[in-house]
């Protein structure tokens, strides 16, 4: 199934909640949704008889000044077709729902979307950090990020 | 370390060495020095290949000891994070005096390429233990490796046992 396919389909199903479709930049075709709907998209993306995504290949974000993105990437093992789902949120209240319970691959992922871009996954069963030292502060790879000064008595800058 | 030079044989029937204490124990000392391997980066790759029958690090007398309690010198090779530097310290401090350290790498010597944005970075091992040997390198040629060995079995040589910082006269 083409992406244009995939999304007409989502659009009868969710209305409102599948935003928009966007497959004129050089990346992927993508589908922004909105983070309300976005636990339900997916489970019907992983189990409806037409789509059956069973592979979340990636699960990444971006920054944007003052929101945040997640990205997920699909794949499906049956059909061969892929989409990309975006969700797009403030950063002042970076609440998005987890898809841990629909993909295992995304329990890893997400905390480390937590770890360094600072989104927090509602329902993840263990939201904690997965690269940093668990008692770092911030989320390094938001862009207004700052390093501290010191970790434990030891000076960061060089 | 010069020690067989001086069977001279000066009383009859020969089979006698005169040296200093110092200069037995630090002949054994030198020459089998087991060490802790801290692996953290590519230099540990490249210490795979050191370690190897091709380079074969085994002849300067050094058993890699996956324990700190065993060894006489630690080897950090690689990119020394500030989560591993925590770790590092204590295992340096679980360490049996006399212990040394070789840092190995442009990562572990001054934080490499990570020196300007690498928050996560320390800057240098030496900046929570104290460094005998600096191998340089990008990861560093076994070469390198060989002659960071030979150094520090130089530096060990030289050592008054009881007294890392006293240093004994050289003998050549």
């Amino acid at each position: 199934m083409l992406p244009n396919e995939i999304y007409d389909k989502l659009k009868t199903e969710f209305g409102d909640a599948v935003i928009e479709f966007d497959d004129k930049q050089p990346t992927d075709p993508f589908i922004l949704i909105s983070a309300d709907n976005l636990f339900d998209i997916c489970h019907t993306l992983r189990d409806k008889d037409e789509f059956l995504f069973d592979y979340l290949m990636c699960l990444t974000w971006m920054d944007f000044a003052e929101n945040v993105g997640v990205v997920y990437h699909l794949y499906s093992m049956v059909f061969k077709h892929k989409i990309v789902l975006k969700v797009i949120v403030p950063k002042s209240d970076p609440k998005v729902p987890s898809v841990e319970m629909i993909w295992r691959t995304a329990d890893w992922h997400e905390r480390e979307a937590y770890d360094l871009i600072g989104v927090q996954f509602e329902g993840h069963h263990n939201p904690i950090r997965i690269l940093c030292p668990y008692d770092w502060e911030g989320h390094p790879l938001r862009k207004d990020y700052e390093a501290p000064e010191y970790y434990h008595g030891m000076k960061v800058s060089y | 370390m010069g020690l067989l030079d001086r069977l001279d044989d000066p009383y009859e029937g020969g089979g006698i060495i005169l040296g200093k204490i110092e200069d037995i124990l630090n002949w054994g000392r030198s020459k089998s020095d087991w060490y802790l391997h801290f692996g953290l980066a590519c230099c540990a790759i490249e210490f795979m290949a050191m370690n190897a029958s091709h380079f074969d690090f085994m002849r300067f007398g050094t058993i890699p000891r996956t324990s700190p309690r065993q060894a006489d010198f630690i080897m950090v090779t690689g990119t020394v994070t500030f989560k591993m530097a925590d770790r590092i310290k204590i295992l340096y401090e679980q360490m049996a005096e006399p212990k040394y350290v070789i840092s190995v790498g442009s990562c572990s010597n001054c934080g490499g390429p990570y020196w300007e944005h690498g928050y996560h970075v320390l800057k240098g091992v030496d900046r929570i233990i104290p460094v005998d040997v600096y191998i340089p390198g990008c990861p560093p040629r076994p070469e390198a490796f060989e002659e960071g060995m030979i150094l520090l079995q130089k530096k060990i040589s030289h050592q008054a046992i009881f007294n890392k910082r006293k240093r004994l006269e050289s003998e050549v």
